[in-house]
């Protein structure tokens, strides 16, 4: 047997996987969104871009936006917390660093609803944390946390800082103590050190987390649904209002397009710029 | 002449990790543009010392003094020291030419002096056709000699050197050993280097210091430490040495099998003590002369030819393990020897060194 022919066979069970619970799905979905819908729901097979223009109307280009907002407030605070924990636990004794990393990925073990539950339990106006106000002495209103935007976003980090500490985790490991050293000894304060040594080594793993945030917080739809006030918190919401509640398929398939054509250029521009980086590299060689 | 500068005084420096003592009480003085080598085998506390000068750890106990000032607890980022790491620790996202004008951009120095410092640099370490390259694209030899400017740059006081030569091939690393020698003239920086290769820093060192476990065993130059090492262990690191174990006597040692080996005999020895008497292999003789002072017989078991010497491993009845003799080759040559031949080696009681054993 060939080289190819192998690695092809090999290849198949994904490859038939993929063809029969993505991509044949995905072209069904946007095949709908070329249609009209019929009147009384249902779908009225005509042809008609008006799906997608309707996507572009103020009111809903607003709520991508804001999809897009909530999703870049989380993946920052995802990184920077993220970083954070992954820059410790690589600096930890090298006998606990699997200790802490289990810890850290050890939500992921139970059920992305039940977690999300969990915050209302803490963020509601009798929470635990209005209870632990009150056992400091706070007498005051109990603070109004769940049901806004900020509640989405801490939901979002909650649910996805772990994929960030794994992604940070990585390059920091790896780095050479040695580097670090050598700054200082140059003369480089411990600040100047991070800045100019170690984050720049460290930058494809922050990518990675954040991009990784960030595609999984705008397409989100149980977290804003669950802590989020309002009908229409995220995109995600809204086309699980069309299929389900609107029972307007081809608009809520043109709008399920438009967030995966967002998914798709940000995974392409973190995709280009690995790309060249490695480029950059390359080329120099080549040069040499 | 005027007396050498004391540049850098180690004072009674000492080191714990726990309870473990890393280095124990060590005193040196290095002078100003010298070249010093800190010798020992692993874990003798040479590199924990090193660390200590450029500000990785803090002496537990001791004071280490540069140009009089106490810079013990001084951060490596103040202090005008430079360390070159045994893994060179080159910034791998930087070009060669950043990597070396890092240092004096901590020092905020104008560009342009930046600029010419660092072309200066890097000529006199031959980088120049290197400078726009990535350090994975250079070949060992390139890598130390980028670390080498990167630190030489800063015009340190003190350049400290992590066996430097550790990680090269041992045609390149007898190459570099002149090289680094020729530089330290050149620039006129005082240098420390940390070795476990003996060879070296006999080859590199002005003077030396022999460290084992955490103590400081011996330091002079590498011919006195050579021709009159301090101890036992000092003898048998340094180089090749013969020792012939017995009991001390008025003129010697008093070998097993009751020949006697003339030598001096240190004051601290008293009479009928167990000893070793020790000898260079370069200073046997075959066939010595009749008034050669120490005299024995035995069968060459084996010949090693190394072009410039040969080596004769020789049993005797003076101790179990075989001597080792090197022998020029022109002598060689005059008389030859082959295994299983019977020889008579000798040797004067002027090259023999006794030590408590």
């Amino acid at each position: 047997m060939t080289r190819i022919s192998r690695s092809s066979l090999l290849m198949a069970p994904a490859l038939v996987w993929l063809t029969a619970l993505m991509v044949v799905p995905c072209a069904l979905v946007l095949a709908l969104a070329f249609f009209r819908r019929g009147i009384y729901g249902g779908i009225d097979y005509t042809f008609t871009l008006e799906n997608f223009g309707l996507v572009f109307d103020p009111l809903y280009a607003g709520i991508f936006l804001k999809s897009a907002r909530i999703a870049g407030t989380a993946t920052l605070i995802a990184v920077v917390i993220g970083y954070a924990a992954a820059y410790a636990i690589a600096a930890a004794p090298r006998r606990w660093q699997p200790v802490f990393l289990f810890f850290a990925v050890l939500p992921f073990w139970s059920n992305y609803l039940i977690r999300t539950y969990a915050w209302i339990v803490l963020l509601n106006r009798e929470g635990l944390i209005t209870q632990l106000l009150r056992w400091f002495g706070y007498t005051g209103e109990p603070p109004s946390m769940l049901y806004t935007e900020g509640a989405v976003i801490a939901g979002l980090v909650y649910n996805y800082l772990p994929f960030v500490i794994l992604a940070c985790y990585a390059p920091l490991s790896r780095l050479n103590p040695e580097l670090a050293e050598a700054s200082r000894d140059l003369g480089a304060s411990a600040a100047t050190t991070f800045r100019r040594v170690i984050l720049p080594l460290t930058v494809p793993g922050i990518a990675a987390g954040a991009v990784f945030v960030f595609v999984l917080s705008i397409g989100n739809f149980v977290t804003p649904a669950l802590l989020g006030g309002g009908r229409f918190q995220m995109i995600g919401n809204l086309v699980y209002d069309q299929f389900l509640t609107a029972n307007d398929w081809p608009f809520g398939a043109a709008l399920a397009m438009a967030l995966i054509a967002i998914m798709l250029l940000v995974l392409m521009a973190q995709a280009l710029a690995a790309d060249r980086a490695a480029g950059r590299a390359a080329e120099v060689k080549a040069d040499g | 002449m005027s007396e050498p500068r004391t540049l850098l005084a180690i004072d009674n420096v000492s080191k714990k990790f726990g309870r473990v003592t890393a280095v124990d009480s060590i005193s040196l003085d290095i002078r100003e543009n010298e070249f010093f080598a800190l010798l020992g085998p692993s874990g003798c506390g040479k590199t924990t010392l090193l660390r200590m000068l450029a500000g990785f750890e803090t002496p537990t106990d001791g004071r280490i003094l540069l140009d009089g000032n106490d810079i013990a607890r001084t951060p490596p980022n103040k202090r005008p020291v430079n360390l070159m790491f045994q893994s060179y620790a080159l910034f791998p996202h930087m070009s060669v030419r950043a990597n070396v004008s890092y240092g004096l951009e901590m020092e905020r120095l104008p560009s342009a002096e930046i600029r010419s410092r660092v072309d200066a640099i890097l000529a006199t370490t031959e980088l120049v056709p290197f400078a726009d390259r990535k350090p994975e694209q250079l070949s060992g030899g390139q890598k130390q000699r980028v670390a080498l400017a990167r630190a030489l740059v800063k015009r340190p006081r003190l350049l400290l050197l992590d066996e430097p030569l550790g990680a090269l091939d041992k045609k390149l690393r007898g190459a570099m050993q002149l090289e680094l020698k020729r530089l330290q003239h050149e620039v006129g920086i005082t240098f420390v280097i940390v070795t476990h290769d003996q060879e070296e820093s006999l080859v590199m060192a002005d003077r030396m210091a022999v460290l084992k476990d955490g103590k400081l065993l011996q330091c002079d130059t590498p011919h006195a430490i050579y021709e009159h090492p301090a101890d036992r262990f000092v003898a048998d690191f340094i180089g090749v040495m013969n020792f012939v174990p017995g009991k001390v006597s008025a003129d010697g040692v008093i070998a097993a099998n009751g020949a006697r080996i003339m030598g001096k005999v240190p004051a601290a020895l008293a009479s009928g003590a167990p000893a070793v008497a020790s000898v260079r292999p370069e200073r046997i003789r075959l066939f010595p002369s009749a008034e050669t002072a120490n005299r024995t017989s035995g069968t060459v078991e084996a010949l090693a030819y190394h072009g410039l010497d040969l080596q004769l491993h020789v049993s005797t009845p003076l101790s179990p393990k075989r001597f080792l003799v090197r022998v020029t080759a022109d002598a060689a040559d005059r008389r030859p020897v082959s295994s299983g031949d019977q020889v008579e080696l000798g040797w004067d009681a002027a090259d023999v060194r006794i030590f408590e054993e």
